[in-house]
């Protein structure tokens, strides 16, 4: 167990490296810097004006300068400045990340806690009307769009209440304060509760039908153990497999999600920064991204231990 | 008995109503106006921006030599105020204008207002000074003008290499604020410092701006408001049902789109809404270094298959304006009359005889219904740009054109365009005051950094020296017009349209007035006020 942990976490290092090299050289393959963004929007280009910006960011030296120059200040804790506002990377990043997490925290919170049950009740109840409108429910979840979705939720509570849902950074009671991360997190999270739920149904029908769980039927379990404490327990590890994607994925739907309900969170600052070809945000959150999602695999591997009493990883 | 008390209750039901309306026509004290904003800026610098993005925000924080009046929505000669300068003159020879300045203004920071910052301000734009602005897009503007000179800590003359008349326009848009000497241009455009009515606060990129009350500000009483709060909404559909209920006291201004004013209008019919021109032009760039447009048949049949006016109802409900360069009457100052424009080919009402000669230029250059032209319409990716282009494709199939759109996004279209790497293309122009030196030294002069198409005419350039030292307007207008009729004739860049927008505000908002004939120089916002 200790030399596969040793092997992962030595494959998570160049996988993070290979990611490093990715990340900056895909930025500086899309057409444009900052420089052009500015003179673009200002309509006009002094060449000289060009050249001073250019060399004053130092987007001007060759490409594995700017590489080692990023790296190393990554290592360090050191993240530039942000092109556009500039102010320290990390004083952008920083207050941001705790927003998303709690967002994407929430998602996740309502993609299981929503989809494993409802998962288990339309497996258990296969063939039955409830059955199939839990499937039409998750079909629903799996084709409507988190942004569209979004709209539909803001749209309906105005014209219904009057109010608008959307980021509040000064709560003034415990609901608003809710309200601000619950709905988004509801609207990003159901398409994820509609794939955990499908997984857990298909998962738990091919359980269902083992010989262990005949047994424990015959030895008088109730249902009730029989579905959760045997069933259940055993039809788990896909349903983890998939959360643990989904987090990665999740990064897509809060995109969108938090320029709907303009909440200030990472993933759509990434997208602004994108936008504004800011290097020193792009690159350095991507690589923190980067990270919490090696992280994350890392950790799943090592649940996948935990649950499952068969594996053990050995050399 | 009973009609005498009905009478006196009536009578004191009058007295009190009269003496509330009075009261309610009062300015209030106090309150934040809350507004979204449709993006966020690169930076608080008004200097170096050229988006009204950033002076919606920050033209509250500084003050000007001299400003259009804020009351008045349309920009014009007349309307010109004097603001940090307490009244300006101008030489016998036209060449030399004078500002007295206004004496006890203060910085945010405390540092006394004085002639030196003037002189810091345009020597910085002129690119004078040891320090740079980082981008210094209006530095054109200033081409006309010698050197600063101050006599004393309360007075400045620009001394101009020619008589200019405009100069004032320019300096009287949201554009040309005044700068203190002793911050850096780097410092302003992280945490600006005027001498306006309201004081720069946080600027969280993505998120908001907020500005506060500056209590010692030299107009006495003003601003009334607390502060004002802009929270940056980039999702249209967000910030419009979020001032529906009644988040914002105000839309960002001209953000809202003519269809989309009905919308507004059904869910919150007490909103007060307008709608004016923006003075931003949508029209047609042609490459005309290469083949096909370097014919000028080609050209001018561009130009004549044009159906403006199907352009405005598809677009607008039919609320745009057609018109040459300058803004058209009644809100554009200097646009040509509407019997003068139509006189101009292509602007004629009958489109189908437009067409039928469009058609026979084109046979003459080799192209008629069995030998189409393919051309690549290029735009930016914004809907603002690409819509009108899918219009302009489909109306050029009707002279043997066969237009494919090429959406190009925004960081590649400025290099694009400037390498003509382009065949036609479709293009926002935004003039930021109602001026013809602004518009044409800009747009169309031989050299000019923003003349995207590289048009050059010698002739009509000493016209727009002549219509820029014409000091009397009445004489002048007749200059402008004949300089804007030539533009559109040598399809120079042929306009389809000048949009307009609207603007919402909650009822108990108070004093706001939108400009019709710019979007870059209305947003002080001293003397509104919230009545609640």
């Amino acid at each position: 167990m200790f030399a596969y942990l040793v092997r992962r976490l030595l494959l998570m290092l160049v996988t993070l490296f290979g990611i490093s090299v990715v990340i900056f050289l895909l930025l500086r393959i899309v057409p444009g810097n900052i420089v052009d963004i500015l003179f673009a929007a200002a309509g006009y280009v002094d060449p000289a004006d060009k050249a001073n910006l250019e060399k004053e960011l130092g987007i001007d030296q060759p490409l594995i300068v700017q590489y080692w120059h990023w790296i190393s200040g990554f290592l360090r804790g050191d993240f530039g400045y942000s092109y556009v506002s500039e102010k320290p990377a990390l004083q952008e990043i920083l207050p941001r990340i705790p927003i998303t997490a709690k967002l994407a925290g929430l998602a996740l919170l309502f993609s299981a806690s929503i989809g494993i049950p409802l998962g288990v009740i339309s497996a258990v109840k296969q063939g039955t009307r409830l059955d199939y409108a839990l499937r039409v429910v998750s079909l629903s979840g799996l084709s409507l769009p988190s942004f569209w979705l979004g709209l539909l939720i803001l749209t309906a509570a105005v014209a219904m209440f009057g109010q608008i849902p959307i980021f509040n950074p000064n709560p003034k009671t415990w609901l608003e304060a809710f309200a601000t991360y619950a709905v988004p997190a509801a609207a990003v999270g159901f398409r994820s509760a509609a794939l955990t739920m499908r997984i857990t149904r298909s998962s738990m029908l091919e359980v269902l039908r083992q010989d262990y769980i005949r047994t424990a039927r015959a030895k008088g379990a109730s249902e009730t153990a029989v579905n959760y404490q045997h069933a259940l327990k055993n039809a788990i590890l896909p349903v983890i497999t998939v959360i643990g994607i989904e987090a990665a994925f999740l990064i897509g739907g809060l995109i969108v999600t938090e320029t709907v309900f303009n909440i200030p969170g990472v993933a759509r600052f990434l997208v602004e920064a994108i936008r504004w070809r800011d290097y020193p945000i792009v690159q350095n959150l991507v690589m923190l991204i980067a990270v919490v999602v090696v992280v994350a695999n890392f950790t799943v591997d090592m649940l996948y231990a935990v649950f499952d009493p068969r594996i053990r990883y050995t050399d | 008995m009973r009609s005498v008390w009905a009478l006196a209750v009536t009578a004191t039901l009058s007295v009190l109503t009269a003496s509330t309306a009075t009261l309610a026509g009062e300015p209030k004290q106090g309150g934040v106006l809350r507004i979204y904003h449709r993006d966020s800026p690169a930076n608080a610098s008004i200097l170096e921006g050229a988006t009204y993005s950033v002076n919606v925000p920050f033209m509250g924080v500084f003050n000007n030599l001299v400003i259009y009046d804020q009351h008045i929505a349309q920009n014009s000669p007349d309307t010109l105020r004097p603001e940090l300068a307490e009244s300006w003159s101008w030489s016998s020879d036209n060449k030399k204008l004078t500002f007295k300045l206004r004496q006890g203004v203060k910085w945010h920071d405390g540092k006394p207002f004085t002639s030196a910052d003037v002189k810091c301000s345009f020597d910085l734009l002129m690119g004078k000074t040891q320090q740079k602005l980082r981008q210094n897009p209006r530095k054109a503007w200033y081409s006309e003008v010698n050197e600063i000179t101050t006599n004393g800590d309360f007075e400045v003359s620009f001394d101009l290499k020619r008589p200019q008349p405009s100069l004032l326009a320019m300096l009287a848009s949201g554009y040309t604020p005044v700068y203190p000497c002793h911050v850096s241009p780097a410092d302003m455009r992280t945490h600006p410092i005027g001498t306006g009515p309201f004081k720069f606060v946080e600027f969280k990129a993505n998120e908001s701006i907020k500005l506060t009350r500056n209590p010692d500000y030299w107009k006495k009483g003003l601003p009334h408001l607390d502060g004002v709060e802009y929270t940056i909404i980039t999702n249209r559909s967000t910030a419009i049902l979020a001032f529906v209920a009644g988040k914002f006291d105000m839309t960002f201004p001209t953000h809202i789109t003519i269809p989309l004013l009905k919308d507004i209008k059904s869910q919150a019919p007490n909103a007060t809404c307008v709608v004016e021109p923006t003075n931003v032009s949508t029209n047609i760039i042609v490459n005309s270094t290469s083949a096909p447009f370097d014919n000028i048949d080609i050209r001018r049949a561009v130009a004549l298959a044009l159906d403006r006016k199907a352009f405005v109802d598809i677009l607008f409900e039919g609320q745009a304006d057609i018109g040459g360069t300058m803004l058209p009457p009644p809100q554009g100052i200097w646009g040509m009359p509407k019997d003068r424009l139509e006189t101009i080919p292509g602007y004629g009402p009958d489109v189908m005889a437009n067409r039928e000669e469009a058609k026979k230029l084109m046979q003459k250059a080799g192209y008629g219904p069995d030998k189409h032209l393919a051309v690549k319409v290029s735009t930016r990716n914004i809907a603002e740009y690409r819509d009108p282009a899918v219009i302009l494709i489909d109306q050029l199939k009707s002279i043997y054109i066969d237009g494919e759109l090429d959406v190009v996004e925004t960081a590649n279209w400025f290099p694009k365009v400037a390498r003509k790497d382009y065949m036609l293309g479709l293009n926002l122009t935004g003039n930021s005051v109602d001026d013809p030196d602004q518009s044409f030294y800009e747009n169309y002069s031989c050299g000019s950094e923003r003349n995207y198409t590289n048009y050059c005419n010698k002739e009509i350039e000493k016209l727009f020296d002549v219509q820029s030292q014409e000091t009397d307007i009445a004489k002048r207008k007749p200059l402008v017009w004949e300089i804007d009729k030539k533009l559109q004739e040598d399809v120079a860049r042929p306009i389809i349209f000048h949009a307009r927008a609207g603007t919402c505000w909650q009822p108990y908002v108070k004093g706001v007035t939108i400009m019709s004939n710019s979007s870059y120089n209305g947003f002080r916002y001293e003397d509104v006020w919230l009545d609640k």
